[in-house]
């Protein structure tokens, strides 16, 4: 404590100077999104989700492949979920939907973006012919019936849950360059950008520091949407069989397996609806914190 | 007194396009045509003209921003406008630029200490001391080096204008290009900020090219200016001489409307008052692009009008001490 006490006058008029800080702006997003409660709370929400998903179906005693003797089962104290008509456990089944689900889903979000914004961006950024030639790759690619096209892309890997993501997020690219192309064509008019060449900036660092974080709120705000794009999309697929393939499950084929069964067994179908609407509103929560927190210039405190 | 950056008939011309999907070429916009002028070393050369004359694209065309149509700009014996943008990168250090519009030129999802040291990085000398080096930038530029972490939209017009000072400073260049480096800001901190500008061009030896609307801002800070109409310049002095003995009539009449802090001068003083607006840069007057508006060519006899239309005037001396392009320059006071 005495040590403590000791502080020299000189050196505490010398450290006065400096008494903020210099923060990096992935620690200023950091803390603007730990004050955004709700995001929190949904991060939360999304990571015991994930937990569930990936802890619980190592720890509960069933897996989504035994055959129990209890078939059609209404949820028990021993089986939750429920059973379906073969005897299967519920809760395996939706733990391992989920699995499948978050992978994928993610996994669109990340392809689509990625490569969407690179797509967008230097469209965009470079102009003229590149562009005319990348927008026109992306009016054919939208104008594809894009579930046929995913159809017909995954009968031939036959249903690898990372094939289904890669499809789907490549096809939902071309979606996104469009809307990253807008924005860059509105930034590279503006001083800032020009102030950057002035410098001697490669294009590269103009497009990675300058334009694409300018166009950051829209970005996240799509990666949301693609999210749930991601897990539509892999239920439709799924519906048709070009998707993930029975016995292994997703949460799209679980509800399509459950449909007939709407009025006879309902747990089946509810419990992986559940889980898909709140991932959806957990991933929207989430982007919409990231969004606020990558925006310098929300300065609106969310409690 | 060493010559830095001459400039020598300097022409750029865009292009009008038609609409549709051939966009043939219909026309071009005269923007800078046949601009010559030299930077001194340690001085500052003002740049004065009306909005649309042609001075923010020259000051584009001397970094090498937009591509020149003719002309050459040397620096150190190299001309700026035959380098890639590879080769031009070194001399970037040298040749920097502090823009018009602060609230623009400032990525706004950047904070302050990363602006200042973004040239740094690009030029790879972050990397020993360049945080040191940002403070003590935001120091010689009167920031407080504990508002780092700000973003540029948290500070007023004059502290933007500061970081935007700091970050062409970082280079340590020679010559510091100023596109009207106060025009955005208010009357209030102008003053400030170009005491600023002073103070450091004694301390890092700088030369300025100072572009500006703003005749009395221009009069305090320039050892010599140039005055822009239409994509030429018209005159060019010594700040002084320019002042005193204007004999271009455009200057004379821009002279003329600055106002005087003296009433009873102010009222007896002779005021020009131009007719009319500056013509078309699409389809510029032919002979002397001033006539159009000039008050001399009113009172001059027809032979001596022709002679307006059908010849450009040289920029020379025509025994008034400095280079007026006007055929029947006069010097005359107009303070």
């Amino acid at each position: 404590m005495t040590e403590q006490l000791q502080i020299t006058p000189e050196k505490a008029v010398s450290s006065k100077e400096f008494t903020v800080q210099e923060r990096s702006q992935f620690q200023i997003v950091l803390r603007r999104f730990m004050r955004h409660r709700l995001a929190m709370g949904s991060l939360f929400v999304f990571i015991l989700i994930v937990l569930f998903a990936y802890a619980g179906a190592a720890l509960w005693k069933y897996s989504y492949t035994d055959i129990t003797p209890d078939n059609s089962m209404p949820p028990s104290w021993e089986h939750p979920f429920g059973t379906d008509n073969l005897g299967r456990d519920g809760l395996a089944k939706v733990m391992r939907g989920l699995q499948q689900s978050l992978k994928i889903a993610l996994s669109v979000a990340v392809i689509g973006i990625v490569m969407g914004t690179a797509w967008g961006a230097i469209a965009g950024y470079f102009g003229r012919h590149v562009d005319n030639l990348l927008m026109r790759f992306a009016d054919m690619v939208i104008i594809l019936p894009g579930i046929a096209v995913a159809a017909s892309l995954a009968s031939i890997s036959q249903g690898a849950w990372w094939s289904i993501a890669l499809i789907i997020g490549g096809l939902a690219s071309a979606n996104v360059s469009r809307l990253i192309r807008g924005l860059v064509l509105s930034l590279r008019e503006q001083d800032f950008i020009e102030a950057a060449r002035a410098l001697g900036a490669s294009d590269s660092r103009i497009i990675l520091r300058h334009l694409v974080p300018n166009a950051l709120g829209p970005t996240i705000v799509s990666a949301t949407i693609l999210i749930a794009v991601g897990i539509l999309a892999e239920t439709a697929l799924s519906f048709l069989g070009f998707g993930v393939q029975p016995p292994d499950s997703s949460l799209g084929l679980l509800i399509q397996q459950a449909q007939s069964a709407v009025n006879t067994r309902p747990w089946l179908f509810y419990f992986p609806g559940f889980f898909i609407i709140l991932i959806a509103l957990t991933i929207n929560f989430i982007g919409d914190g990231l969004r606020d927190a990558f925006d310098p210039k929300q300065t609106r405190v969310r409690r | 007194m060493t010559t830095v950056l001459k400039v020598q008939d300097l022409v750029k011309h865009f292009p009008v396009r038609s609409r549709g999907v051939v966009r043939r070429k219909v026309g071009e916009v005269h923007a800078v045509c046949g601009v010559s002028l030299e930077l001194e070393e340690r001085k500052t050369l003002g740049l004065v003209g009306e909005s649309g004359c042609g001075k923010t694209t020259l000051s584009r065309l001397l970094l090498n921003l937009i591509p020149a149509t003719a002309g050459s700009v040397v620096y150190g014996e190299r001309d700026v406008l035959k380098l890639s943008r590879k080769q031009m990168r070194p001399l970037r250090r040298d040749l920097q630029i502090v823009f018009q519009d602060p609230f623009a030129s400032l990525d706004p999802r950047m904070t302050v200490a990363e602006l200042i040291a973004e040239p740094l990085r690009i030029h790879g000398f972050y990397a020993n001391g360049g945080r040191e080096k940002v403070r003590k930038l935001m120091k010689q530029v009167g920031l407080n080096p504990e508002h780092a972490n700000r973003f540029a939209h948290e500070f007023s017009g004059g502290q933007r204008q500061r970081i935007g000072i700091a970050r062409a400073l970082a280079l340590e260049p020679k010559v510091l290009l100023l596109d009207e480096p106060v025009s955005a800001l208010d009357v209030s901190i102008r003053a400030g900020v170009i005491n600023l500008l002073a103070d450091l061009q004694q301390e890092f030896g700088l030369s300025y090219l100072f572009v500006s609307h703003d005749l009395s801002v221009v009069q305090h800070v320039a050892d010599r200016v140039a005055v822009m109409y239409l994509g030429r310049i018209v005159e060019i002095a010594p700040t002084e001489a320019l002042f005193t003995r204007a004999a271009h009539p455009y200057t004379q009449a821009l002279i003329s409307a600055i106002p005087v802090p003296d009433p009873r001068k102010e009222r007896t003083r002779r005021r020009i008052i131009l007719a009319g607006d500056v013509p078309s840069p699409v389809n510029p007057p032919s002979g002397c692009r001033f006539r159009t508006r000039c008050f001399k060519f009113a009172t001059l006899s027809e032979p001596e009008q022709a002679k307006c239309v059908s010849e450009i005037p040289a920029l020379i001396d025509r025994g008034h001490g400095h280079p007026a392009a006007c055929h029947y320059a006069e010097a005359a006071a107009m303070i």
